[in-house]
This record gives C-alpha cells, structure tokens and sequence, in this order.
C-alpha cells in the first residue's frame, strides 16, 4: 500500500506532469487565464487521462503486443485517445447534460494535450502492472489540475498589477511557470 | 516569390514557438542542451514538411467532419517512421529525446499548420510554409539549447568553451530554468519587435 501511496506524491508534487516532465504546456498556458476555465480543463483532463491511461494500458497488452505490432503503438494509441474523447463527448452529452456544459468545450482540446499521450506512454514504459497504471494515470491528472489551479490563481492577479509591455501575457506567465517549478522542486526530498 | 515569402515567414513573422505559442512542451523539455534543440528540430521539420504535403495533396478528397482525425493519422505515420529511423541511426539522441518523439503527434505545430494553412492551399506553397516554420523552430529550439548548455554545463555541443573558474549555473539545465529562459527569450523578441513598429 505505502508502494502506491509514495507513486502518488511523487506524481502529483515531486514529478508533476506540468512543471517537471514538461507535458501538457500548451493548456497550461492556454486555459489558465481565468479561474473558472482552470477548473473545467483541470476536471476534463483527471477525467479522460484516468479512462485512456487504462484503455491504452488495455491495448497494448492485449492487442498490441499479441499481434506483434508494438511498433505501431503511437498510432494506435492517439486513435484510442481520439476516440475515447468523442465517446466521452456523446455519453456525456446524453446522460448528464450539466456536466457536458461545464466541460463541454475543454474535451476536443485534450485530444492534442501531449499529457494524455505522455501518461499512456509512461505507464508502457514504466512497466506498470493495472492497478498502478491506473493509479499513475489518476494521480498524475490529479498533478496537473493542482498546477493548473494554483497557477491560474497566480495569473488573476496579474491583472491588478503593472507588468512591462514586453513581459506582457506569455512571456511573464512562463517566468511565473519557471518560479512555480522551482517550488515544487523543494518537495523532492519528502521521497 | 509566393514560395520564398511563404518560406521566410517561419525565421520570424510566424517564428514558432515564440510568435506561435504552440508546441511548448517539447521546447521546455529538450533544450537542456544544443544538440538536443538540434535534433528535436529537424525531427519536427521532417514530420511537418511530410505531413503539410500530404494533407495538401488529398485536402479535397478529405471530408470536413473528419479533418481532424485524418491529420493526426498522417502525422502519426511520419511520426512512426521518424521514431524507426531515429532508433536505427541516432540510438543516443533517440534515448536523450525519449518519450518527446512519439509525442510529436500532439505537437500543436503540426494540427495547427494542417488546419490553418496545408488544408487550403497548394502543395508547393504547403511544402514551403513546412520547411520555414519547421527550419524556425529548430534554430529556436537550437538557441534555446545553446542558451542553456552554456550557462549550466559551460559547454556548447558538448565542447567546453568557459574559462576553467566558471561554475556552471545548474538551474539553468533544471527544469525551472527552461521556464524562465524561453519566458525571457520571448520577452526579449517582444521588445524587439516593438522597437521596429515604433520605427
């Protein structure tokens, strides 16, 4: 149990998705103007990463490599995730109507989010066994909504501050990104 | 001169990923040093040049609805071939690059230029518009990784050129440095750029 526990921290503070592997920047910048826009990427994407974290975990061990076509994993595996996020898009529309509103323009976007197809990578790589895909795939999502939050938190106040032109919107959103990162990596010596 | 103007706007009017804000992820995570910027670039620059031809070439065959999924398809394929050739001969960058050549596919650069440009015109204009955006995302990638090498190793591709006191900044190659670098980097093209429209 302490085995799944110490993945956990280490996925969401010490190797978070964001600010330490790097994955999934481009909705990390993009979505994190507004509190309310966070939260609704943040659920969309602890939501679909868990699901196709498990899914791809699925074919490549029973389909994949069966029939001797690991190569073909990239393919295969953004095709799940594809997929998988019509899917969720169509059985979310129909049964809870609220929450496809609250979500509903985030899912097309995680289609292209590099964390979705990172994790499903990592998890093969890694040798996970079921549970622990499942349980790496929660917890780094968990990782990335916690970033997205806060950092969405930084970003509201820039708005009631003086920032020079050229630092203006990206360029200071990274440098806060990079000061984030660097309190996250105090976490590094709870493992 | 469609083809050259199509081809010189990638170096900086559209210079990715500083005036496209797209394909972040590989840009943080590579550049610890220039070799790496190097090959990620041209790795991209394959890809994008393949896949902006191809769309190109059956973007009228392709319905709208299922646009989307088509493109990543071709990417995926160019992704994989890259991924196969980069095992084969460069098996240490390939090692180094890591989980970043599979996730080629996601790079918003690729969908981006598929949608907005290699999905409407014709293949010669498509096949420039890839080289120049990719060619300027590798020398982004490529001074980025210079950047960063020199100040946290003192090395630049992988040749020592500081003096023998120099510490090396080890933030720098960390990842919080790449955040904080590509965010000056970018305020610097800002200024830059302002200055010339003040003109």
């Amino acid at each position: 149990m302490s085995d799944y526990l110490l993945l956990m921290v280490s996925a969401i503070l010490i190797n978070n998705i964001l600010l330490a592997k790097f994955l999934g920047n481009c909705p990390f910048l993009g979505t994190s103007k507004r509190m309310d826009t966070a939260m609704g990427m943040a659920m969309a994407v602890v939501f679909v990463l868990t699901l196709s974290g498990v899914i791809t975990w699925l074919v490549q061990y029973y389909v994949l490599i069966p029939l001797n076509i690991e190569y073909l994993q990239t393919i295969f595996f953004i095709l799940v995730i594809a997929f998988l996020v019509q899917f969720v898009e169509i059985v979310l529309q129909k049964t809870a109507p609220a929450l496809f509103r609250a979500l509903g323009i985030y899912l097309p976007l995680i289609t292209t989010n590099c964390a979705v197809l990172g994790v499903a990578i990592i998890n093969i790589n890694e040798e996970f066994g079921f549970f622990k895909t499942m349980f790496y795939s929660f917890s780094s999502a968990v990782g990335f909504g916690l970033a997205l939050v806060l950092f969405a938190g930084i970003r509201e106040r820039f708005a009631l501050v003086r920032i020079p032109k050229p630092l203006d919107g990206t360029a200071i959103g990274l440098i806060t990104a990079g000061l984030m990162a660097l309190a996250f990596s105090g976490f590094a010596g709870l493992v | 001169m469609a083809f050259g103007k199509e081809f010189t706007k990638g170096f900086w009017d559209l210079l990715p990923p500083f005036r496209l804000v797209l394909g972040l992820c590989p840009t943080l995570a590579v550049t610890t040093s220039a070799e790496n910027g190097l090959g990620m670039g041209l790795a991209v620059t394959f890809v994008l040049v393949c896949a902006n031809c191809i769309i190109s070439l059956i973007r009228k065959v392709i319905p709208s609805k299922v646009r989307v999924a088509a493109f990543i398809v071709i990417a995926a394929s160019f992704v994989v071939i890259t991924e196969l050739v980069m095992k084969a001969y460069f098996y240490s960058l390939s090692t180094l690059l890591g989980i970043f050549i599979p996730l080629i596919v996601v790079n918003c650069i690729i969908l981006g230029r598929a949608e907005a440009f290699a999905s409407k015109r014709g293949v010669i204009d498509s096949f420039a518009d890839g080289l120049g955006i990719g060619l300027g995302f590798t020398i982004s990638l490529t001074v980025l990784g210079c950047i960063r090498e020199v100040l946290g190793y003192g090395a630049i591709f992988g040749h020592n050129i500081m003096w023998e006191s120099f510490r090396p900044f080890s933030f720098m190659v960390k990842p919080p440095g790449a955040f904080v670098c590509l965010g000056l980097l970018l305020a610097l093209i800002n200024f830059i750029s302002m200055r010339q429209k003040a003109r």
